[in-house]
């Protein structure tokens, strides 16, 4: 549609691409820079996007005084945990529900994609009870279990919209081999859905990463507290550190943004496939 | 003819080899699901269903039935009410902003320039940021002092002096309602732009060659095309919207002066700070209802748009 443009719509359309790139980038660069900035100079009235001079104080204080490492490392044993477990009980669920002629598959598809719109303020009371019972509060457990159900639905949504995009001739061709039906999932159907499972066990990993409210009312120390529960409680009582907050801020965000930014075109895909094809 | 021959015929359970028959390993695939949406989803609701009916608190220790009246208590509660009119209002405008301005940007990315592949990551950063990490942001971007907003519209003029953004009960909810544009508008721009993409570009040219204008194609092409997703779009944004919890949690605390206070913040407030779980409950549940209700209003919509356009 190139040639059909007046020089005018082109101008348009940059200026629109500038605006979108400094609209999402904008605040964040704004952020990362305040890291390495001193705070006289952020208080000092005429702010500036180049640190001058540079520092890594904020840095310093982030992981010495506030023991960032311990709060990243909690996340990472979370996160990682609830990926792998995602990917393992969706995957199962994708796979039946796309191969083995279960009745009803799209009202029970229906069902799983439904629970994640339950606001999860209404669960997180009885969860609370029930994990005070069984004494799991400040476990890295309770917030496992409870990520590999929120993670899930979107999970195992987009599993099975790739699973139904794999030819049934395989299937067919893998029985007359005699393959039994945990062999057909495990050497045929997933080595085939690599890519796929990249990006749901991404958006796993994401979700289990960036996840608040749960991890506020299921934990009371630094032992068990991930990052986002670290962060919030960053603020002084008689002060707001932004440099130290920016600064643990970029610490959590920029390996989440360089992971975005190579998956990109296959997030881009499986999100739509998961929020919006019916 | 053994049964192999009739393998293909639906209904019957077919064999893999002498193993299980497949329905028997449907289910057995398909359990650790069920059982980890039924623990963690199911049973919560219900229970939470169950609290709102007694006087469940962990302070006084009571947890014994009490019909209606923490729903009695609940209509007359002001603050409830308020929390109330806050959510409607954030999901309202959010939702409204973020699908208009996602559209003018997925109309954007639509085109063919230099570069689009950068944009469209870009876009994804705002996404993927923690939301207690765009709170922070925000924070700060809007500080009373020392914020760069109040710094720019101080040199432009358009502000005589700094202004308290979310320190203040004016202008709380909107700083609140910008972060929230901020973060969710591109994606929701992602979606629109596949949606965009499924619009054939024949009946583009078509109109295009019956000199329509670029407006006229927009309005009654592309919009009426787009109606479905734009609707299924705005609805996943509105539940997200309405459940709102971290972004004012960690921005506002629902401060100044309630001003900010939402069903989720007030609902955590009530079951975390007074341990009244019968109560928090309660709160909770008339918010799960008012939830289903939007979704089942936006789906009666949809299918309505869908029947009329067939």
């Amino acid at each position: 549609m190139n040639d059909t443009r007046s020089p005018l719509q082109t101008i348009a359309i940059y200026l629109g691409a500038l605006l979108i790139l400094i609209w999402s980038g904008g605040p964040f660069i704004w952020q990362f820079s305040t890291s390495f900035q001193l705070d006289k100079a952020l208080t000092s009235g005429s702010p500036s996007l180049i640190p001058a001079p540079f520092t890594l104080e904020h840095y310093y204080n982030a992981f010495i005084e506030k023991q960032l490492h311990r709060y990243v490392w909690n996340s990472l044993v979370v996160s990682l945990a609830t990926t792998f477990l995602c990917l393992f009980v969706g995957s199962l669920a994708a796979f039946a529900l796309s191969r083995l002629n279960v009745k009803g598959r799209f009202g029970i598809l229906m069902i799983i994609l439904s629970v994640s719109m339950f606001p999860q303020i209404a669960l997180v009371g009885p969860l609370y009870l029930v994990a005070t019972n069984l004494g799991l509060l400040d476990t890295y457990t309770a917030l496992i279990i409870t990520y590999l159900a929120l993670g899930l639905p979107l999970v195992t949504w987009v599993l099975f919209g790739y699973f139904e995009t794999l030819p049934r001739e395989i299937d067919e061709a893998a029985r007359m081999d005699g393959v039994s039906v945990p062999g057909l999932l495990w050497h045929i159907i997933l080595p085939m859905s690599l890519p796929s499972l990249v990006t749901t066990g991404l958006l796993a990993f994401i979700t289990a990463w960036n996840e608040f409210l749960f991890a506020l009312a299921f934990t009371s120390n630094i032992d068990r507290q991930t990052i986002p529960v670290g962060i919030a409680n960053f603020t002084n009582l008689y002060y707001v550190p932004w440099g130290d907050i920016a600064a643990a801020s970029a610490v959590v965000t920029v390996p989440l943004i360089i992971l975005v930014l190579f998956f990109q075109r296959h997030i881009i895909e499986g999100l739509t496939q998961g929020g919006i094809k019916e | 003819m053994t049964a192999a021959a009739t393998v293909s015929g639906i209904g019957r359970p077919r064999r893999f080899g002498k193993a299980l028959p497949v329905s028997l390993w449907a289910l057995l695939l398909l359990t650790p699901a069920f059982v980890s949406l039924a623990s963690v989803s199911f049973y919560p609701i219900i229970n939470g269903l169950y609290l709102s009916f007694t006087n469940t608190s962990l302070i006084t220790q009571e947890n014994e039935f009490s019909g209606f009246s923490n729903y009695v208590q609940l209509w007359g509660d002001a603050q409830f009410w308020n929390a109330w009119w806050h959510t409607m209002w954030f999901t309202t405008a959010s939702t409204i902003l973020e699908t208009v301005i996602g559209l003018g940007m997925a109309l954007i990315l639509c085109e063919a320039f230099k570069g689009r592949g950068l944009v469209r990551a870009a876009m994804l950063v705002p996404w993927a940021m923690p939301t207690v990490v765009t709170s922070k942001m925000f924070g700060w971007l809007f500080d009373g002092q020392n914020g760069i907003i109040n710094y720019i519209l101080l040199h432009a003029g358009l502000i005589d002096q700094n202004v308290n953004w979310y320190g203040s009960p004016d202008t709380a909810m909107t700083t609140i309602i910008i972060a929230d544009v901020w973060k969710t508008t591109p994606f929701m721009a992602l979606l629109l732009l596949t949606g965009l993409q499924t619009v054939p570009n024949s009946l583009i040219e078509a109109a295009r060659m019956d000199g329509a204008k670029g407006w006229t194609t927009f309005w009654y092409i592309r919009l009426p095309l787009l109606m479905p997703t734009l609707l299924i779009a705005g609805l996943f944004r509105a539940l997200d919207a309405f459940r709102v919890f971290d972004l004012v949690y960690v921005l506002t605390g629902g401060g100044p002066a309630d001003s900010t206070e939402t069903l989720s913040t007030l609902s955590y407030k009530v079951l975390f700070s007074t341990l009244q779980f019968g109560y928090g409950s309660a709160v909770s549940t008339a918010m799960f209802v008012t939830e289903g209700i939007i979704a089942l209003a936006f789906c009666l919509y949809l299918i309505r748009q869908i029947r009329r356009a067939q």
